[in-house]
This record gives C-alpha cells, structure tokens and sequence, in this order.
C-alpha cells in the first residue's frame, strides 16, 4: 500500500507537517516534526528513483481520476533526480538549522518558520512530481508563497523590503506562466503534459504557441533568477536568514530550471524549440552575460551573503548554457551543474551562516582573520570556494569539465574560452573572502569567535565531503544526469 | 453612541441568517453552485459584521484569535486526513471510493468532508486576516 502511493506521500508528507507545526505552535517540537518528515523524504524519493530505474515511468492518479482528466503524478528519471536534490537538501538544512534558527527568528515565529518551510518543501517536490501544468502553477505558488515569508523572518528590517520585491517579481513570473498555460490549453483542449506532448505536434497554426512558449520562458525564468531578470536574487539571499538562504539556493532555482526543461525540451520538442527557433542563441547570450557580469559585480559586492547570491546568478548561467547548447554532454552537463551547485552554494551558505551564529557579521571586512579562530568553518568554506571556481577533485570541475566539452564538441572555442574566464572571474571573488577570512590580523570580535555547534559543523562538512567525494566519483550525478539528458532529448513520448 | 440602536437590533437579528446561509451554500455545494469557499467568506462575514456593529474587542470574546489561528491549519487537516484516510482503504490519494459502503457513498463523504476542512481553513484565514488588518493600529 505505502509502495503504490510513494508519489502522494513524497507531497502530502510535507503538507500534512506543516499544518502540524502550525497547530503544535512549540518551535523545538516543530524542528522535530520538520526534522522526521525532511528525513522522510529523500527516502521516498530514493524508492521512487528506484522504481523508475526498475519499471520506467511511475504514474499516479490522484484521487483515483485516470489521467489525462485526472491529475498525474508522473517520476520520471530527470524528476526523480530532481526529488533527489531538493529532499537531501531539505533534510541537510533542517538537520543543521534548529540553533541558527532560534538565534536568529523570534522565538514565537520560529514554529511559523518550520511550517513554511514545509510548505515550501511541499511545493517545490509538488513541482517537481507532478504531470499536470495547471497543479504544477499551484504547487509553483505555494512554494513562491512561502518562500516570501521565509525570506522576510530575516534579522535585517531589509528582509521585508527585498522579500515584497521578490513577491512583486515572483507574481509576474507565476502570472506569465498560467497565461501560457492558457495557451497551451486553447490549443491542445489539455492540461496533462504528457498529453500537451503528443498533441502539440498537429497544431497547424503555431503562433499561440510561440506566444505560449514565450509567456512560459520569461515566467519561469524570472524564478529561475535567469540574466537579466535575477535583481530579485542578491538581496532575498543577503537579508533572508541563512538557513532559509542556504535552502532556497540549493532547491528553489533547482526547481524552476527542471521546470524549464520540462517546457523546452518534454513539451514543445528540441526540433520546435531548439532548430525552428533561435532560442539557442538568445540563451547562450543570456547565460554567457550572467557568467561575466554577475561574477564582476560579485566580486565588487562588502556582504559576503550578497556575494555568493551574485555567484548564483552566475552559476545559473552555467546551467542555462548547457539547456541552450542542448546536446546530449552539454545538457548532461546542465544537469549535473543543477545538482553540483546546489551542493557547493549550500555548504558555502552553511560556513557562512556558522559564522554568523557565531559573530553576527557578514560584510568581508567584518571576518578579517576569522580563519584563525574557525579553521574548520573556514576549511569548509575554502573547499566549497574551490569548486565554485571549478578546481579539479571538486564537483564543479565535473560540471564545467561537461560544458567545456559540449562547447568544443559543437567548434565552440570562444564559449569554452568564456567559461574558463568566468572561473578566473571566481577566483577574484573567492580568493577576496580567503585572504580576508585567513591572512588578515582578526579584530576583537573575531577573537572571541569559536567553532559552531556540533550539528551546524558536522552538516555544513558532510556536504564540504559531498563536494570532493561526488568530484571523483561521478557515477551517482554524471551518470544519472546523462541519463536524464537522454530522457529528455527524446522527448516524453 | 446610542443612535446606533437600530443597526445593534438589525445586526442581531441578521446574524444568525447569514449563519444559517453559509451553510445553506456549504451543503449546497454538493448538487449546485456552493461550497466550502464561498460558505467560509460568508460565515467569516457574519464575524466581520459582528465586529463593525460591535467593535473588535466584543467580537474577539466571541471568537477569540486562539481559535482562528488554530482553523487556519485544522481546515487543511481535515482535507489532507480524508486523503490519507482514502489511502488507508486502500485506494489512492483522495480517492473516496471506499471510504463508506459503496463507491456513490464514498464519494458523497469524501466530498462533505473535504468541503468542511475548506470551510474551517477559509473562515479562519478570512478572520484572521480581518483581525491583522483591523487590529493594526492598536498595540
């Protein structure tokens, strides 16, 4: 019985948490519901990768109504990776948070805080399981709806500010989207995807579809924080307390490229998308612009939150890249960056957020000399700076490695001239943090800095460890990632 | 202060109608137009009423703030317990089929039930909503 609902449970787990930790009120015994049901979930999402790499597609008919009229849940193996990545995460972060939590939230939110956090979980996993377009703009909304909450419990009276920007940003998003759903619907009579799959090709008259890819690709890519409309980024992640950044930057942008890829590559066809129009050109302009100038501004940028959030940007650009190239390396590349990066920025995120906890600041001058006092923190810091920059033994090598060949496969020697130059741009930016953090005399501040908690250490370095174990050993992300990649360049039919 | 009689006797009066038309629609929902949404806006707006003719802080011995911040996640409950309820028959999520003894049965439960956790969730948030809002000045 638990074995054939996998698909329900991995969304109504999450759900039914959070309306616990609403109704319990108690922050300490809401870690403990949030903490049981994140553990859960990875669980559920390893049977159900399991299940597809045994049967194919799992489908699921909520509430017994067949698909197409019903909802489907539908695994497959790029959802299923997917699910892989937000629920590990989830189950790191929270594993880590209950001390950065209740130093950082009031303590009569911090029980409001774990149920929006699973809420957010719930939606993310929803966007991620689901068949259905129209269920997969509900789930979009309710994970964007708490996320907003999320970010605005920050310390900083800015949290608000940037939060409400995010909201304004993030409904536009969410509006475009449902108008290309609509679309789609007017011209295929469904909302199932699969289904909009099979019958896309008959349609005749193909301009409500441009409009509807159109609609759909800026939709999602203001959630995806895509150059240029990521100005809602830096400053959710800046001011948003740090567990909630190190959360949001490992799954929620995680979350809106599958959705992307989906659209691009599932529903309307590489030939539609990537031949018929000049999608890949405007993509790798647009990823090629996130790479230079968000790891310029990067390295510019006094609060060290802000930095690594100019880095996403960045490094979604890499993501973004690998779609528009959409070949099978430089797809697999793509996805093996979605996993990879969520790894390194929520270790870095992590360091960061010990080191908050620990002294309060985040400006780059303010951790002068920390290095001495929190080699550990640092240490892990350090490592994960290195696989941003893309250090060989590090999983970001593994990523750009894949990018660089896609882009030599296809005559390219510009683009992988670019990405090597993006790298240099992270040692600017990484390197800052470094010598600061290490060779700079600590003011007395930091001097009475110690080592975190126990649990913040020991999560933040099992994913430092994710980081150079998964760098030489590429089976688990590359494999599956090339995989997904084949899945979906032959398309959902 | 005492002009306002006759909105004080109307107002009592009403109330109880606008309760008893919320679930009129509330149990409506079943065959026609209706349902937990608009029943919750308008038993909410009973409780919105109240307050206007009577001021806040009478409404809120009524219906204190405890209770709505509670309806909030309990209305979600319901609904999402009926889904697990339906699993546990063995059927899928929200699948009512075998929650009584024959599918047209199961369904019309499922249906009722689902409906009133909608109900609870949306008069909550509605008053809690009216409470934030109307309660902003004070401290």
């Amino acid at each position: 019985m638990i074995s054939s609902n996998l698909p329900a449970l991995q969304v109504v787990l999450p759900l039914l948490g959070a309306v616990l930790t609403a109704l319990v009120r108690r922050g300490q015994i809401a870690w403990f519901i949030a903490l049981v049901v994140s553990w859960t979930m990875p669980m559920i999402a390893f049977a159900l990768l399991k299940q597809v790499l045994a049967e194919g597609v799992v489908s699921y008919a909520l509430g017994g109504w067949a698909p197409p009229l019903g909802i489907e849940y539908r695994v497959d193996l790029v959802s299923a990776y997917i699910l892989i990545l937000v629920s590990l995460m989830g189950a790191l972060v929270v594993s880590y948070a209950p001390r950065s939590v209740a130093s950082e939230i009031a303590p009569e939110r911090q029980a409001w805080f774990y149920t929006m956090y699973l809420l957010c979980m719930c939606g993310l996993l929803g966007i991620a399981i689901t068949g259905d377009a129209f269920n997969a703009f509900v789930f979009l909304e309710v994970s964007s709806l708490s996320t907003y909450v999320l970010i605005a419990l920050g310390r900083d009276r800015r949290a608000i500010l940037s939060a409400y920007q995010y909201l304004i940003v993030g409904t536009i998003g969410a509006t475009f989207y449902v108008l290309g759903v609509g679309l789609l619907y007017v011209m295929t009579g469904s909302l199932n995807l699969a289904d909009i799959a099979g019958r896309i090709g008959d349609i005749d008259n193909i301009r409500p579809l441009l409009a509807a890819l159109a609609f759909i690709t800026v939709g999602i890519s203001l959630k995806v924080a895509l150059f240029p409309v990521h100005l809602w980024l830096p400053n959710a992640y800046a001011f948003a307390p740090s567990v909630v950044t190190a959360f949001l930057a490992s799954t929620a942008t995680k979350v809106a490229i599958y959705l992307l890829l989906r659209y691009l590559f599932s529903i309307f066809g590489v030939v539609f998308v990537f031949r018929d129009l000049p999608v890949t050109e405007i993509l790798i302009t647009l990823s090629v612009a996130a790479m230079i100038i968000a790891s310029v501004v990067a390295v510019f940028q006094a609060n060290v939150k802000r930095m690594l959030a100019y880095s996403s940007v960045a490094q979604i650009g890499y993501i973004t890249l690998g779609i528009a190239l959409a070949t099978q390396t430089g797809l697999t590349g793509g996805i093996v960056h979605i996993f990879n990066h969520a790894v390194m920025k929520a270790a870095l995120f992590m360091a960061i957020g010990c080191v908050v906890f620990r002294t309060g600041a985040v400006k780059i001058e303010d951790i002068a000399g920390i290095g001495r006092h929190m080699p550990l923190t640092m240490g892990a810091f350090v490592i994960a700076g290195l696989a941003l920059i893309g250090v060989p033994g590090t999983v970001g090598f593994v990523s750009k490695y894949y990018l660089v060949a896609a882009a030599l496969e296809k005559g390219w020697w510009w683009l992988a001239a670019i990405i090597v130059i993006s790298s240099l741009i992270a040692v600017v930016y990484v390197g800052r943090v470094i010598e600061v953090a290490w060779f700079r005399d600590p003011g007395a501040a930091i001097r009475a800095a110690r080592e975190p908690p126990l649990e913040m250490l020991v999560f933040t370095w099992i994913l430092t460890a994710a980081i150079v174990v998964l760098g030489f050993d590429t089976e688990l992300t590359a494999g599956i990632a090339g995989r997904a990649a084949e899945v979906l360049l032959t398309g959902m039919k | 202060m005492r002009l306002d009689a006759i909105l004080r006797v109307v107002a009592k009066f009403v109330l109880p109608f606008i309760l008893v038309f919320g679930l009129y629609v509330q149990f409506h929902g079943d065959f026609g137009p209706g349902g937990g949404f608009q029943a919750g806006v308008i038993v909410a707006a009973a409780v919105f009423l109240h307050a206007i003719i009577f001021g806040l802080d009478q409404t809120k011995l009524i219906v204190p703030p405890v209770i709505v911040e509670t309806m909030v996640p309990l209305g979600v409950l319901v609904f999402a317990g009926v889904g697990v309820a339906a699993m546990l028959t063995g059927s899928n999520y929200l699948d009512y089929s075998h929650l009584a003894h024959d599918q047209i049965h199961g369904q019309e439960w499922g249906v009722f039930l689902v409906e009133a956790g909608v109900l609870i969730t949306v008069s909550g948030t509605m008053i809690a909503i009216f409470y934030a809002v109307a309660g902003r000045d004070r401290k």
